[in-house]
């Protein structure tokens, strides 16, 4: 894997990591916000804040906006796509074998295979 | 109709595990058999598509050995997984280690040993099964999980869904 890659999806999946900036993403996801304004429904201090924006930014999920009064934070798309694409392929692949597996657990259901029956048989 | 249930959750529950989530509409001894009995795991035990499971051997016991090999349709190249069973407790939890084959693929694929914990839970006739493997390493897991990963990051906010559905 490549070593840039595997570094930032480190900063990625760490920043993640908690549910503080977790809500601070998906808050900035309806659209960009001043510190003041991501704080507000925080109970926890504005430095608090800051510290959680600050390790965001680091990981890039984060940039500051060009407004110089407000400092507008706006969320990044491209670190969560790339974390993304990375569990995606691995999870489809799972997926792949679980929709099989629906169709195996339905044909049982429907009608139970030789093996049962012959299980059935010698337990009786 | 199709049987088919939420889509399979992925998540990170330390930096050395991955977990995988799916729930199934079947009573949990069906389900606990479908992942024990080896003609029912090598129908469904595929990952993508283009892929068959030639060899499937279990001896589903505690200190039993296991070996699974794939081999790909379209140019007969083969890997696997071998490993031994820790613990057996029907219906509900299954637990084995796994070490990777890497066949004819000859990839440098880390040699570490996983756990795999596998629980079934059932409730109103969904059987939920919890997949947790424990690679050893942070750098075994990266490797595993990026296994096939090529380029292609199409953008997506999905994770916002399925990463962050657990926390938020």
């Amino acid at each position: 894997m490549d070593t840039q890659i595997s570094n930032r999806l480190d900063a990625t999946f760490l920043a993640l990591a908690d549910p503080t900036r977790r809500a601070i993403l998906a808050r900035l996801s309806r659209g960009e916000a001043s510190v003041t304004e991501i704080a507000e429904p925080f109970a926890i201090s504005q430095p608090a804040i800051s510290k959680h924006l600050k390790i965001l930014e680091r990981a890039g999920l984060i940039t500051v906006g060009q407004d110089a009064q407000r400092r507008p934070r706006r969320l990044e798309g491209k670190p969560l796509a790339e974390a993304n694409a990375w569990l995606e392929r691995y999870r489809a692949s799972w997926e792949a074998s679980f929709e099989r597996l629906d169709g195996v657990l339905e044909e049982l259901q429907r009608r139970p295979s030789a093996s049962t029956r012959a299980r059935r048989r010698t337990r009786r | 109709m199709p049987m088919t249930m939420e889509r399979a959750q992925v998540t990170l529950p330390s930096e050395r595990e991955v977990k995988v989530t799916r729930s199934f509409k079947a009573p949990r001894p069906l389900v606990y058999r479908a992942y024990t009995e080896p003609t029912l795991v090598r129908r469904w035990l595929l990952g993508p598509p283009g892929w068959s499971m030639p060899v499937c051997e279990m001896d589903v016991r505690v200190g039993g050995d296991y070996r699974w090999r794939w081999r790909s349709d379209k140019d007969g190249s083969e890997f696997g997984f071998a490993g031994t069973f820790r613990e057996i407790t029907p219906p509900s939890r299954l637990v084995h280690t796994e070490s990777y084959d890497p066949g004819t693929l000859g990839d440098a694929h880390p040699q570490n040993e996983a756990i795999v914990s596998v629980t079934f839970a059932e409730d109103s006739s969904i059987t939920t099964v919890t997949t947790v493997i424990d690679f050893g390493s942070k750098e075994a897991r990266d490797a595993a999980v990026a296994t096939g990963m090529t380029d292609g990051m199409e953008q997506s906010y999905q994770l916002l869904d399925t990463l962050l559905s657990e926390g938020l």
